[in-house]
């Protein structure tokens, strides 16, 4: 899901940086300090899941989360994944400084929209609507992400269109499987540990 | 997998320097190279940054196999670049077309991006992820980011084990993955555990840094100051960066 460094054209990778400075901006200032260690677990958390991977047919995925950190962090997505990002071009050379702010933008937009779209019906007491919104959470921010890496590369020039196209496609089977991954972790965060999702303890029934 | 710094501990000019001149230099050698599009000044980034690899004394292996991993997309861009993009005709494989300009365009987007990973391999990757952080400390970066940049580097290696601890106690357990909705579940189960227990752990952290009169402020141990090199090899790179960006973006008529 990286784009690599040298690749995109300068309006497309000034775009991308001002986005994620101003992206930033705003996340930072809604962040409260005490809320620093909760976003930058959950920082490392994407950083691991990257290395998880997840079989599918003869070969093997890995995971984005990203639905999931949307849902959990908000706007304080983007510091969290710019972080995770950095790091991760610095640790394993993915990614790289100059593409840093279109990679990021590519992840943190489709994880915001999927945070304003489907925030309120996870949340709710109804499993299968809670279900449903949190599989369509996984399926459309891996399904956003990769329409954003076509267009950024679209959008340097005509001839990455086949590649594009390619890159959607390809992603499909981990679109599936991140929409059934986020569906049961919010299943079980639910079940478990409902605060983190902003739910109140479900009401005990009495015998 | 484990995760490890295998470039940052060392002992060459580049180790020793400082890393906020370590990280100007870098971010203007990225983006003056990811905005190049003549070869020939390509080459001489691409032998520059050849030349700061040779300097950190890295080993060259280890460098290789990091290249080769992260060329994947590049290796994808091959595959269409050549038969995508229009102009004359070189060869034809199985009725499709490459071109002249396809390949060349695949060749620059493949020199632009080795480049800049050797550069910053050279020029980051030799320095620990704590001193980068700090040196972004000093550079001006908001506080609150650079406090997530220190947190997060620390917990990647906790949630790392973690995860590492969980995955063991699913093979105790005989969970072989395959293609099926059992282990779709389980390894989501496995992130949400993750996911659970970092949250638990965020929140002891932090009561116990409240417990040590934590006031929103990291002290360095180790202030940074700049030595006569660090000055030289600054003020070397930016007439260099800026003398090719002068000889690239400068009609050659106004010479």
């Amino acid at each position: 899901m990286h784009i690599s460094e040298g690749v995109l054209s300068a309006p497309v990778l000034l775009t991308g940086a001002a986005i994620t400075v101003a992206g930033c901006a705003v996340g930072l200032k809604k962040m409260d300090y005490d809320r620093i260690p909760q976003v930058a677990i959950l920082s490392s958390a994407f950083f691991v899941a990257s290395l998880v991977h997840v079989p599918i047919g003869p070969s093997s995925v890995h995971l984005l989360l990203n639905g999931i950190i949307g849902l959990l962090l908000g706007w304080a997505a983007f510091p969290a994944i710019l972080v995770a990002l950095t790091l991760q071009s610095i640790l394993f050379q993915f990614g790289g400084i100059t593409a840093l702010g279109v990679n990021t933008v590519n992840v943190v937009v489709p994880a915001l929209v999927c945070f304003y779209m489907f925030n309120y019906a996870i949340r709710r007491e109804n499993t299968f609507i809670s279900l449903g919104s949190a599989f369509a959470c996984g399926f459309l921010a891996v399904f956003l992400t990769s329409i954003m890496v076509g267009i950024s590369l679209v959008f340097t020039g005509e001839a990455f269109m086949e590649v594009s196209k390619l890159v959607v496609i390809a992603h499909f089977p981990v679109m599936m499987i991140e929409g059934f991954m986020t569906a049961f972790c919010v299943v079980f965060l639910k079940k478990v540990k409902p605060e983190i999702l902003g739910v109140a303890h479900a009401p005990i029934k009495s015998m | 997998m484990n995760i490890v710094e295998p470039f940052a501990y060392g002992n060459s000019f580049f180790h020793r320097l400082d890393p906020r001149v370590k990280i100007i230099t870098s971010v203007l050698f990225s983006v003056v190279t990811a905005l190049t599009y003549e070869l020939g000044i390509l080459f001489v980034f691409a032998v520059s940054a050849l030349a700061m690899l040779f300097i950190a004394r890295l080993s060259l292996k280890k460098v290789f196999w990091r290249l080769i991993v992260v060329n994947g997309f590049i290796l994808v861009l091959w595959l269409f670049l050549p038969f995508t993009t229009p102009g004359k005709t070189l060869f034809t494989l199985f009725g499709f077309e490459a071109t002249v300009e396809g390949v060349e365009y695949a060749v620059l987007i493949t020199v632009k991006s080795n480049t800049i990973l050797i550069a910053c391999i050279a020029l980051l990757s030799t320095c620990s992820v704590f001193k980068l952080v700090h040196a972004l400390h000093y550079l001006y970066v908001p506080d609150k980011l650079v406090h997530i940049f220190f947190f997060s580097y620390r917990y990647i290696y906790v949630i790392n084990l973690e995860y590492i601890r969980l995955t063991n106690a699913m093979k105790v357990r005989c969970f072989i993955p395959g293609n099926n909705l059992h282990t779709y579940k389980s390894f989501a189960y496995l992130i949400g555990m993750l996911i659970l227990k970092s949250h638990e752990r965020s929140k002891r952290i932090y009561n116990a840094m409240l417990c040590r009169g934590f006031k929103g402020k990291f002290y360095i141990l180790e202030p940074c100051d700049f030595h006569a090199s660090d000055w030289l090899f600054g003020i070397i790179s930016l007439l260099f960066i800026s003398g090719l960006v002068v000889i690239q973006w400068i009609p050659t008529k106004l010479l």
